[in-house]
């Protein structure tokens, strides 16, 4: 089996003398090639390469879409339709770059849920999950703002639909939504700064990638076994993982691609193609899909809770929904990381997949009728599931028994440890 | 059995792994480079900007000895009504004398039109010399300010950096004095 | 790889939800669900149609309907030819200027103009319209739920309105409608146009035509978009498939 990349040996003066001087060949090196993996990675874990090259594909088209739009609500629109008829390539990049959100969502989604069935967040990556926590909440706010440049009936609605969320806070609600605003109402200097702001903010996710990578090589990948791994299971990233990763991104492409050649509309809004209009709201404001989970959780607070009116609570949850990730590490204490070794878990985990889907319908559709106790049921069970039953889970769970190393059997099992998913 | 045929195998496998090796990075490459071309070509000019490629011009308006400037594709260009002794002058000046040689009645559909885009082939700038007053340059015709560029009455470079003649852009004479640049 | 399969269909059936809400809104009929030709991955505009439809547009529609993002210049897609082109260009009269006196003036339109709208703003369009304001219709098509089918379906759906229903003056019944009344009258009218082609004008004819129109005109650059989504599908299959055997000849000795 291989196991060590050649150590690194520069023939070309040229190089050395740069190394010499700026390292940057080796440090490539060692994390781009010689880097030790886990050799039996599933193809779950190649999300976290795609999630990066989905950041590059939304930096790069809207680097080039920002040459030809024009921040000003008197163009925004025409802008947009200029780039689809006009520019060079226009739709496929602004095709590229909206289904692409999607697609980085999706992505996201599936690493982040990965993490939670492997428990990929138990130490020592704790700091490694709590930093994927925060690039979530950027891409959030990015996806937001880049929503709203459109300036069609769905960006302008969603964006003061968004910003009145603010205006629960106590006292001084008011004053942060002016703020936010620059203005009594969603106008020219909002879409200014939206602008703005959706240019920084990917930039900054970068930073925090960097960050998560720093941990991520700290200690290494997890693994579908979830023990920590000695050095002959493990092999180097090049070739193994690059090719790996490669096969995965043509895959991905090809689903990519299906949405952006072939339906490039499905996931966008129909209203979002008439130009924003201050006068008249849509019968039905739906945020983007990757939010309907979200936006259903701020629905289902429709009662006071003690002090709290229901407009509070229900912004509250929302915010809380993704603050309570930050704590996930310490609300599962078990100790085994994979949920192969966790049948009680293993069932939960799905309970919460399914919870998010129950979730993203009920915030797709008006809250009417059954929806609404859904909703509220559905919004319970996220909430329980990470504060009630992980604890309880970590106390009362008999795991399997976990294997010492991948090529050893379990004791008195009488089974392989690592069978293929 | 396994001790004769696994060394043929291996050295099939390599050989197939090299062939699949190019194959497949070639492939990679190829698709690369389609995914930058589009990158590439959308700061090329939009359909809108190239169909705005014409502008009309009334001629009317323009007394003899006198010329005017209008945009052409975000460019000026220069249209003189000249004078008998300024068509005479550019006439008359031989081509062995000339940096660019072109001959006037090579520049010009009418001669009393001279239809040319006003930017200095230099390096861009405008010259001076089509509004009254402006100086003229040594040869009477434009003085380009950036670098000291002359052109004659029939805007070919006589003296100065510049390479080239002024440029002459596609026009038609819609009627006597109607005239359609592009 | 089942579950994988299960999990990506998941999130096809999350994405799908995000269009559903609006599909259901009002409490219209559903539209007509007709086939049309420029659907699907390989369709392809009807030339033919289209020019039809822009006829019926250029002769019915656009009294009251702008289309502010069509340039003359994009009819040469229709399939006729510059000189076709330049002669409709010049039907329509344009705002030029300021001249040399400072003036604005008028003059014939060349095909890099865009087509002017009936109306010189939405105020002009509501004053004229008994308050309602015609919308644009250069993006009509990708702007409504049901797209197609729902632009041929409300141009076919007046009718009568049922027993007990009373329609507002300057209003009219449309099934299709979300709300059912409407300002615009039904405008087309069988033969209401004369087709060059010797295509009989009835109203589900002008109206399928004038849909295959605006289809093209809210994506003019659909078919540029499929034809390449057809290359890159192939060259990616063909790219997967390499690279899967390329990665199964590197891990061969690891697994």
């Amino acid at each position: 089996m291989a196991s060590d990349a050649e150590p690194l040996v520069l023939k070309s003066p040229t190089l050395r003398w740069i190394e010499h001087r700026l390292p940057i060949i080796g440090f490539g090196y060692q994390h781009l090639v010689a880097y030790q993996t886990p050799r039996n990675l599933n193809y779950w874990w190649n999300f976290g390469s795609l999630a990066g090259i989905c950041l590059m594909i939304q930096i790069v088209t809207g680097i080039v879409l920002a040459m030809h739009y024009t921040p000003h609500v008197a163009h925004a629109f025409d802008s947009v339709e200029h780039i689809m008829r006009d520019v060079n390539w226009g739709w496929f990049l602004r095709y590229a770059h909206a289904n692409g959100a999607s697609m980085f969502f999706i992505v996201v989604y599936i690493h982040i849920f990965r993490g939670l069935y492997y428990g990929s967040y138990k130490p020592p990556r704790e700091l490694l999950w709590m930093l994927g926590v925060v690039i979530l909440l950027l891409m959030m706010a990015t996806a937001f703002m880049g929503y709203v440049l459109p300036w069609g009936q769905m960006s302008f609605w969603g964006a003061t639909v968004i910003t009145n969320l603010f205006s629960a806070v106590p006292f001084f609600g008011e004053a942060i939504v002016t703020w936010l605003w620059g203005g009594f109402a969603v106008d020219n200097p909002t879409l200014n700064r939206f602008f703005s702001l959706h240019y920084l903010l990917p930039f900054v996710i970068v930073g925090v990638v960097f960050l998560h990578l720093v941990a991520l090589h700290t200690h290494g990948s997890n693994n579908p076994v979830g023990i920590d791994l000695t050095k002959k299971d493990k092999i180097p990233f090049h070739p193994y993982y690059t090719i790996k990763d490669l096969f995965g991104l043509s895959v991905f492409f090809l689903f990519f691609g299906s949405f952006l050649f072939f339906a490039p509309n499905v996931l966008g809004h129909p209203d979002n193609y008439i130009p924003a209009n201050p006068l008249v709201t849509p019968p039905h404001i739906v945020p983007e899909w990757y939010f309907l989970p979200f936006y259903a959780i701020l629905r289902a607070i429709t009662f006071d809770i003690l002090f709290i009116p229901a407009k509070l609570g229900g912004v509250i949850a929302m915010f809380a929904s993704i603050g309570v990730l930050f704590f996930l590490p310490w609300l599962d204490k078990s100790k085994v990381r994979s949920a192969r070794f966790r049948p009680i878990y293993k069932i939960f985990f799905w309970l919460l997949v399914l919870d998010c889907f129950i979730l993203g319908y009920v915030g797709a559709n008006p809250p009417e009728g059954w929806l609404v106790p859904l909703g509220q049921v559905a919004t319970f069970w996220y909430f329980a599931h990470f504060l009630i039953v992980l604890p309880l889970l970590s106390k009362l769970e008999r795991p399997l028994p976990v294997p010492e190393s991948l090529s050893t059997p379990v004791l008195g099992r009488g089974m392989a440890a690592a069978p293929a998913e | 059995m396994a001790d004769t045929t696994a060394p043929v195998q291996t050295a099939e496998g390599g050989k197939r792994r090299d062939f699949l090796e190019l194959v497949t990075w070639s492939t990679v490459a190829i698709g690369t480079a389609a995914m930058v071309w589009p990158l590439v070509h959308q700061m090329n000019p939009s359909a809108d900007v190239l169909a705005l490629a014409s502008t009309e011009v009334d001629l009317s308006k323009i007394p003899e000895g006198s010329a005017i400037k209008v945009m052409w594709r975000g460019k000026p260009v220069f249209v003189r009504h000249r004078t008998a002794a300024e068509i005479a002058e550019a006439a008359a000046v031989p081509l062995s004398e000339l940096r660019h040689p072109e001959p006037d009645s090579a520049r010009v559909k009418k001669p009393e039109w001279l239809i040319m885009v006003g930017v200095c082939t230099h390096l861009g700038c405008i010259p001076l010399g089509t509004a009254a007053g402006e100086p003229k340059g040594e040869y009477g015709g434009w003085f380009c300010p950036c670098h000291g560029s002359h052109y004659d009455s029939s805007g070919r470079i006589r003296k100065g950096p510049a390479p080239l003649n002024l440029p002459i852009p596609d026009y038609t004479f819609l009627s006597d004095t109607l005239v359609r640049i592009g | 790889m089942g579950r994988t399969v299960r999990t990506l269909l998941g999130v096809l059936l999350l994405a799908g939800l995000g269009t559903g809400p609006a599909l259901a809104a009002g409490e219209a009929e559903p539209p007509i669900v007709q086939s049309w030709p420029h659907q699907g991955v390989f369709g392809t505009f009807d030339r033919r149609a289209l020019q039809r439809g822009f006829q019926v547009y250029k002769e019915v529609c656009s009294a009251c309907h702008g289309t502010k993002y069509l340039a003359f210049r994009n009819l040469a897609a229709l399939g006729f030819s510059e000189e076709e082109v330049k002669a409709i260009a010049a039907q329509y009269t344009v705002i030029d200027g300021p001249n040399d006196q400072g003036e604005m003036f008028e003059r014939p339109a060349r095909p890099s103009d865009r087509k002017p709208s009936p109306y010189p703003n939405e105020q002009a369009a509501r004053a004229a319209n008994n308050g309602a304001y015609p919308p644009d219709l250069s993006l009509i098509v990708k702007a409504r739920a049901g797209g197609e089918n729902y632009i041929y379906s409300f141009l076919v759906g007046y009718e009568e309105p049922p027993a007990g229903v009373t329609v507002p003056d300057g209003m009219y019944y449309n099934k299709y409608f979300p709300g059912h009344m409407v300002a615009m009258p039904p405008i087309l009218q069988p033969d209401g146009v004369t087709y060059a082609d010797g295509t009989k004008a009835t109203v589900s004819q002008m109206a399928r035509d004038v849909t295959q129109f605006l289809a093209w005109l809210a994506e003019p650059k659909m078919e540029e978009r499929k034809s390449t989504g057809i290359k890159v599908m192939i060259f990616l299959v063909v790219l997967t498939a390499l690279l899967y055997a390329y990665k199964r000849r590197i891990w061969a000795d690891v697994h």
